[in-house]
């Protein structure tokens, strides 16, 4: 019977087949083989579950970042964020475990005052995403220096780094699991239900596509882009929590950041300047870039070579991508 | 995978600076020989005062600079962009401090770039205000020329990385990076047995202070014949260091961990301990936080250093040599010690920043430890 559907109509099913998976979750699973070919514990809980607590921040990192980017901009003030969180948090905790709980609101205050200026400036002050951001991104980087005087001034206490760090060991199958996944699976779910599953997803798709025709439909235009750029922000926030509690105190902890993500949500398929864009295929496209980094490490190439890979497989990837969405007309 | 920009233009310098990194050998025999000489010599000058001792017992004449006081100096800086400088300058503020015969002192800071250093000289001279000139370089080609235009002028002092020209009174450094690299390197070597697995861990490519690490501490490892499991970057990120280490580990025991600096030192450590790996011998460097990792898991471990107090040196040579006294010079050379089990517990203190350099000669400054960053 089948054989039948497809001899009659080959092309219609191949077309109609190809947009139903997106080409990077290929790619991820392409590069999560060639890791487990070049190194068999990767496939061990100790091997993935570390994969999977690296890639977290970067994930919900890009998983924010998204909702700017359907939205028709770009933030690139994320990466200074995560700077400022990390540098902030050690500052205030002062080496003082019991003030974590205090300390961790407030870079979600920070983070939403970020946000929201971002998303004000951008709306009433008509200046471009890109510049508006850029210009956080720097005063972000001056707070930080400012702040520590450009060492490191103080530890993150095991407390708050408990998210980034810890591993809950004995879990049943799996035997460990990282918080920080815990963190992931949570903020990912919360913001592909925002994104895929209400008003407000639609909404920024729409003033993404076209903010003219959406504003004329009655899309609260100037609050939509607000939101997402906060969304963005406190994804940031999340990520310097985690990022701190990964490795700790670092004054540039946060550069480049902000380029990562935007790349991790286009490999994922999203279309720069807005209107498409998924949740979880940015997730995996983040999970896709440390891939990338894993699988480098693992051949040990030499530095040299291993960017000029890097870079190639980053440009096969996201052309890729880019080929799906023109034979899906999208 | 971090700082991809940065990746591609450290990739496009290091194309661009092919034709000089040509010339230069990070690789020189005669260099490994002469340091690994001088990490062993009994220093001159003060006992405990590392600061102001001299390895090669050599003098520059400076009588014809002796001026009357007070006196202006002015100091070119390369940059205060990393926690080493910061913790240099303050030194170098704090020895200011300590001297009424500087009337004033002019910092100019080139913020990583030759050209704005370059200008910055320049300008300096121009001004015509400054009675000697130090000038701690950002590039050592690049700022030749500028340095050897100031020579002509003034008394002038290079200090940190060097220039490729003699004119100036004294230039000074400590022993230098073969050291650095042979310290670290021979204590692994000493605490391994033979064919153990060792992992070196770098910052960046193409830093001649840092390759002259590798190159000395990659021959004394290859000749007591231990197996070098990898040699990475970590662009110096905290992060980037612990997923390293965590990749390596998943393939194979690894024995000894060689850096050639410490700030992600406790990154690496993290790394064995969050998977349960017993700490392997390591290599950091003085770094307040890796001073206290490595007392409070008793580890095996030695801390070369590229001592900070040599930022004070300047400015004792530059009051001396407005004086008219005679110092070591056309090379100050400043002992190079490594901080070792035996003198750990010296070295640590709690009040103070995580990445404080711990060789800084400071201790007993008078604003220490809230200059530095620490609190009392």
């Amino acid at each position: 019977m089948s054989d039948q559907i497809l001899s009659t109509t080959p092309k219609a099913a191949h077309t109609r087949r190809l947009p139903q998976v997106n080409p990077v979750y290929f790619i991820l699973a392409a590069l999560i083989v060639a890791i487990i070919l070049n190194n068999p514990a990767f496939a061990e809980p100790a091997g993935y579950m570390n994969f999977l607590k690296r890639a977290a921040p970067l994930a919900i990192l890009a998983a924010g970042q998204l909702y700017v980017i359907v939205s028709g901009g770009f933030d690139l003030s994320v990466g200074s964020l995560i700077t400022l969180v990390v540098v902030g948090s050690s500052m205030l905790l002062n080496n003082d475990p019991n003030a974590t709980w205090w300390v961790i609101p407030v870079m979600f205050g920070i983070g939403l005052a970020v946000g929201l200026i971002n998303g004000l400036v951008v709306c009433y002050l008509k200046v471009p995403s890109l510049i508006a951001t850029l210009g956080m991104m720097i005063t972000l980087n001056g707070f930080a220096f400012m702040w520590s005087g450009g060492a490191p001034r103080g530890y993150l206490p095991d407390s708050f780094r408990y998210f980034g760090r810890v591993n809950i060991m004995d879990v049943p199958l799996i035997r460990m699991l990282p918080v920080a996944l815990i963190v992931l699976i949570t903020v990912g779910f919360v913001l592909n239900w925002l994104m895929h599953r209400t008003n407000l997803g639609r909404m920024i798709h729409a003033i993404g596509d076209n903010p003219r025709a959406a504003q004329l439909a009655g899309v609260p235009v100037n609050r939509v882009r607000i939101i997402a750029f906060v969304v963005s922000s406190l994804s940031a926030v999340v990520t310097g929590i985690l990022l701190g509690g990964f490795a700790g105190v670092s004054t540039d902890v946060g550069t480049g950041y902000e380029l990562q993500a935007i790349t991790a949500a286009v490999l994922g398929g999203a279309q720069l300047l807005g209107g498409r864009g998924s949740v979880p295929a940015a997730i995996a496209g983040a999970l896709t870039l440390t891939a990338i980094f894993t699988l480098l490490n693992f051949l040990s190439l030499p530095q040299p070579v291993r960017q000029v890979v890097q870079g190639l497989i980053l440009i096969v990837a996201v052309a890729l991508a880019m080929y799906r969405r023109k034979r899906t007309g999208q | 995978m971090k700082k991809f920009l940065s990746h591609a233009l450290a990739a496009s310098m290091v194309l661009a600076a092919s034709s000089a990194t040509i010339a230069q050998n990070f690789n020189d025999p005669e260099e490994y020989a002469r340091q690994l000489e001088q990490l062993s010599m009994a220093p001159n000058g003060p006992e405990g005062k590392p600061w102001v001792q001299y390895l090669v017992d050599k003098m520059a004449d400076t009588a014809k600079y002796a001026k009357e006081g007070p006196h202006t100096v002015c100091f070119s800086n390369a940059g205060v962009n990393n926690p080493w400088r910061v913790v240099g300058f303050t030194n170098m503020t704090q020895e200011v401090a300590l001297h009424p015969e500087i009337g004033k002192f002019v910092h100019v800071d080139a913020e990583g770039s030759d050209d704005k250093q370059i200008a910055d000289i320049a300008d300096l001279l121009a001004s015509g205000n400054c009675d000697i000139l130090i000038v701690s370089p950002n590039t050592t080609a690049a700022l030749t020329p500028a340095v050897e235009a100031a020579c002509k002028k003034l008394p002038v002092i290079v200090f940190d990385r060097g220039v490729q020209t003699d004119c100036p009174v004294t230039f000074i450094h400590p022993v230098g990076g073969y050291g650095f690299g042979i310290q670290g390197a021979q204590f692994i070597a000493d605490n391994v047995k033979p064919g153990a697995n060792v992992l070196m861990l770098r910052i960046l490519p193409g830093v001649d202070v840092l390759e002259t690490r590798y190159s000395a501490g990659r021959r004394i490892l290859d000749n007591a014949g231990l197996n070098i499991v990898g040699a990475e970057f970590t662009d110096g990120d905290n992060a980037k260091t612990k997923s390293i280490v965590e990749d390596y580990l998943q393939r194979g025991s690894i024995d000894a961990v060689w850096m050639d600096a410490g700030a992600t030192a406790v990154a690496a450590v993290e790394a064995f301990e969050d998977g349960g790996h017993d700490i392997p011998v390591f290599v950091g460097e003085d770094q307040q936080d890796f001073l206290q990792k490595w007392r409070a898991l008793d580890m095996k471990a030695i801390a070369p250093t590229y001592p900070t107090y040599q930022w004070r040196t300047p400015i004792i040579a530059a009051v001396r040599i407005l004086k008219g006294e005679a110092v070591p010079g056309p090379e100050w050379v400043l002992p190079q010690p490594a901080i070792t089990q035996e003198t750990l517990d010296t070295y640590i203190n709690d009040k103070m920043p995580p990445l404080h350099y711990a060789m800084c000669g400071c201790q007993d400054m008078p604003n220490y430890p809230v200059a530095w960053g620490g609190v009392k």
